[in-house]
C-alpha cells in the first residue's frame, strides 16, 4: 500500500506529473467516484471520519469545518472554496513542494473539496514570490481544463467548476482565512470580525470554505484508498502523514513526509542528520516562527498534535527552526519579532503599536543597552499581545517564540545587559 | 484647456477632471488587455484592483501615481482606496525600482544560515543598501519575508527567479546574467 500519498509522485529532479501520468497511478480517482453517483454528502462523511486536521497551523478537523457550511435547496447557490497557498510563515517551505513537485495532486483535492460543498468557483491564493509555483500550476490547471475536469458539467454530473489562480503581492496577515477573503476582494488585507465565520458569509458574503494546500492534498489519497488506509498511516493519535521540515545548522535540512507521531528525534536525527559538526542543539520552534521554542529534552516527544502541545508548543505547519548553541537566541527572536512588527496588519492598536516596541527593545540588545526594565518590558507584552488581547492571531504567534524565549534562554538576555554587548559576536 | 464632463464646477475641480481624464488614456492597449482578462474571474472591479496594479507594474516597472490614477479611473474605483491597497502590499512599488528587483529573505532560517553576511557581499558587489537602486538603473534591493526555501538558506529572488545556497555562491557571476546586454 501506499504509505506516502503526498510525496509519492514528487520527484523534483525532473519535470513533475502531467496529467496523464497523473492519473495512470491512481490520480483523480475520487473524480471517478463522484462520475460513479457519490454524493457531496458521503465526500463529507468520508472526510470527517478520516480524520483529518488542518495543516495550515491550527490543526482544526477539516471535516467539522466544511460542515458548518450551509448545503441543500435552501442554501445560497453561490459559494466558494479557497486553497490558501500564502505560504509565509518563517522557516516553513512545505506547500512549495507540493505545488511544484505534484500540481495535480492539489488539483484533484480542489475538486473533490469543491464538490463536498458544491462550490462552482474555487480560487488559489497564491503567493507572489511562488513564481515557479505559478508557472506549473498554470499549466496543470490548462491540462484539467482541457480534459474536461474542469468546466461545466464535469463528467456528466451536472457539477460546474472553475479554478482561478490568484496570485498575491505579498504580506504574511493574507495566510489568516479572513484577511485572505478581504485580499482576494480587492481590499486591504485586514482580518474580519468572527462571526459570522466564512463557512456561512466569507468570499462576497458567501459561503466559504479555505483550507491549506497540504490539507487538500491529503484528499485524493482518503478517496482513492478508503480510511482504514487513512488510518493506517499514522504512528500516533492523529491520522495519516505530514510532510516535516527541518531548516538551520543540521547536517541535512530538507523536508520529509512521515506518519504523524513520528519521534521528533527520528526527523532530527536521521532524517536531517544531526547537527553540523561541532555544534549542539540548543533548542526548536516546531512548527514555524509562531510556535513556543522546544528544547533537547522534548526530542522524544512524537509529532504529534497533542504531544506537543503538552510541552506547550505547538506541531502548527510541522517545519522546524533548529537553534544551535553558537547562534544567539536573543538575536533569532529578534530577528522574529522585526518579522512580526513588519508584517502586522496595523488594524489593532496592541499589534500595531507593540511589535515595534518589543522590536525596538530586541535592537537595543543587540547594541549592548538592553537593561532589566526592557526584559520587565518584553514579559508584559507576552501578555498584552497574547491570546484575547489583540483582533487577530498575528501578534499571539509572535508571542509564542517570545514567551517561551524570555523563559528558557533567560541567561543569554541576562548576558546581553551585564556584558552590554551580545555575546554571540566575536 | 478645459475637459469638464459636468457644467458649474469650480476651476480646482476643472483641473483635477482634466487630469483624471487625460489619465484614463494613459493605459495601454496591452494593459488593458490583461486586465480585462482579469475582469472575467472575479465579479466585481474592486478585486481586479490589485491586479490591475501588477499588471501595470509588469509593464512600467513601478506604479507612479498617474498610473494608480489611471488603473482607479479605468475600474471605477476611489483613488484613495486604490491607494490603501497599493501601498499594503510588498511587492506594489510606488516607487521607481531597478530593471532587477533582488528580494533578500531576512527571515529566521536565512539569518540563522548567514543572510546578513549575504547581504554585506550584496552591498559590496553592488554598492546598495536596502531600498537603493544601483547608478545604472540595473538592481534594487529590498528585503523581503521567509522566501519558504528554507532548507537551501540563505536565499534570494532576483526578478522572478529563485537563488539558494547563498553563502557558497558567487553572487558577482549570479548578478552578471542580469546585466544590461547580457540577458
Amino acid at each position: 500500500m501506499v504509505s506516502n500519498p503526498l510525496t509519492r509522485n514528487i520527484d523534483l529532479s525532473r519535470q513533475p506529473f502531467d496529467l496523464a501520468a497523473y492519473e495512470a497511478v491512481d490520480g483523480y480517482r475520487g473524480l471517478r467516484e463522484i462520475a460513479r453517483g457519490l454524493e457531496p454528502s458521503d465526500v463529507l462523511d468520508k472526510v470527517r471520519d478520516s480524520g483529518l486536521k488542518g495543516r495550515g497551523g491550527a490543526g482544526f478537523p477539516t471535516g467539522l469545518k466544511w460542515s458548518f457550511v450551509p448545503m441543500g435547496d435552501d442554501a445560497p447557490k453561490q459559494k466558494y472554496f479557497v486553497v490558501n497557498a500564502d505560504e509565509m510563515e518563517p522557516g516553513t517551505f512545505k506547500d512549495r513542494l507540493l505545488m511544484e513537485g505534484d500540481p495535480h495532486l492539489l488539483i484533484d483535492g480542489m475538486i473533490i473539496a469543491s464538490y463536498a460543498i458544491q462550490a462552482n468557483t474555487a480560487y488559489i491564493f497564491l503567493r507572489g514570490e511562488y513564481t515557479e509555483s505559478e508557472r506549473i500550476l498554470r499549466k496543470a490547471l490548462a491540462e484539467a481544463h482541457e480534459r474536461g475536469y474542469l468546466g461545466n458539467n464535469i463528467l456528466d454530473t451536472g457539477f460546474d467548476l472553475d479554478i482561478i489562480l490568484h496570485t498575491s503581492a505579498g504580506r504574511y496577515i493574507c495566510g489568516e482565512e479572513t484577511a485572505l477573503l478581504n485580499a482576494l476582494e480587492g481590499r486591504r488585507a485586514n482580518p474580519r470580525a468572527k462571526p459570522p465565520f466564512p463557512q456561512v458569509s466569507g468570499l462576497w458574503g458567501k459561503p466559504t470554505i479555505v483550507n491549506n494546500v497540504e490539507t487538500i492534498c491529503n484528499l485524493p489519497g482518503i478517496m482513492a484508498w478508503g480510511n482504514d488506509w487513512y488510518r493506517g498511516l499514522t504512528k500516533g493519535n492523529d491520522h495519516g502523514t505530514k510532510l516535516f521540515g527541518v531548516s538551520g545548522k543540521v547536517r541535512s535540512p530538507g523536508c520529509w513526509e512521515l506518519p504523524l507521531g513520528t519521534p521528533i528525534r527520528e526527523l532530527m536525527e536521521v532524517y536531517a542528520g544531526g547537527m553540523r559538526d561541532g555544534l549542539e542543539l540548543k533548542g526548536f520552534l516546531p512548527g514555524g516562527g509562531s510556535t513556543d521554542f522546544m528544547l533537547p529534552e522534548h526530542l522524544d516527544l512524537n509529532l504529534d498534535y497533542d504531544d506537543i502541545a503538552g510541552a506547550g508548543s505547538r506541531l502548527a505547519t510541522g517545519t522546524m527552526i533548529v537553534l544551535d548553541n553558537q547562534t544567539c537566541p536573543v538575536g533569532m527572536i529578534g530577528n522574529l519579532m522585526t518579522f512580526f512588527s513588519h508584517e502586522s496588519c496595523g488594524y489593532c492598536t496592541p499589534c500595531r503599536d507593540g511589535l515595534p516596541w518589543v522590536d525596538e527593545i530586541f535592537r537595543a540588545f543587540e547594541a549592548g543597552k538592553g537593561s532589566h526594565r526592557d526584559l520587565a518590558i518584553l514579559e508584559e507584552h507576552v501578555d498584552y499581545l497574547g491570546p484575547g488581547k489583540t483582533f487577530c492571531a498575528l501578534a499571539p504567534g509572535a508571542t509564542a517564540p517570545l514567551g517561551s524565549g524570555l523563559r528558557y534562554f533567560r541567561e543569554d538576555f541576562e548576558r546581553h545587559i551585564s556584558e552590554q554587548r551580545c555575546p554571540y559576536r566575536q | 484647456m478645459w475637459i469638464g464632463r459636468e457644467q458649474g464646477v469650480n476651476t480646482a475641480d476643472n483641473q483635477l477632471i482634466a487630469s483624471t481624464t487625460v489619465a484614463a488614456g494613459y493605459l495601454r492597449e496591452a494593459e488593458i488587455a490583461e486586465i480585462e482578462h482579469e475582469r472575467t474571474l472575479y465579479p466585481d472591479a474592486r478585486a481586479v484592483g490589485l491586479e490591475a496594479l501588477k499588471i501595470v507594474q509588469k509593464h512600467r516597472g513601478w506604479v507612479s501615481d498617474e498610473s494608480l490614477r489611471a488603473v482607479a479611473e479605468y475600474l471605477r474605483l476611489p483613488i484613495a482606496e486604490l491607494e490603501g491597497v497599493a501601498t499594503f502590499f510588498n511587492l506594489i512599488y510606488r516607487r521607481p525600482v531597478g530593471r532587477h528587483v533582488i528580494l533578500h529573505c531576512n527571515s529566521v532560517s536565512c539569518w540563522i544560515m548567514g543572510c546578513e553576511q549575504v547581504k554585506d557581499r550584496i552591498a559590496d558587489e553592488l554598492g546598495i543598501d536596502f531600498g537603493e537602486t544601483t547608478a545604472d538603473g540595473d538592481f534594487t534591493l529590498i528585503p523581503v519575508p521567509c522566501l519558504g526555501d528554507c532548507d537551501r538558506a540563505p536565499v534570494m529572488m532576483v526578478g522572478s527567479d529563485q537563488h539558494r545556497n547563498l553563502d557558497r555562491a558567487d553572487l558577482g557571476a549570479i548578478f552578471a546574467q542580469y546585466r544590461k546586454g547580457t540577458e
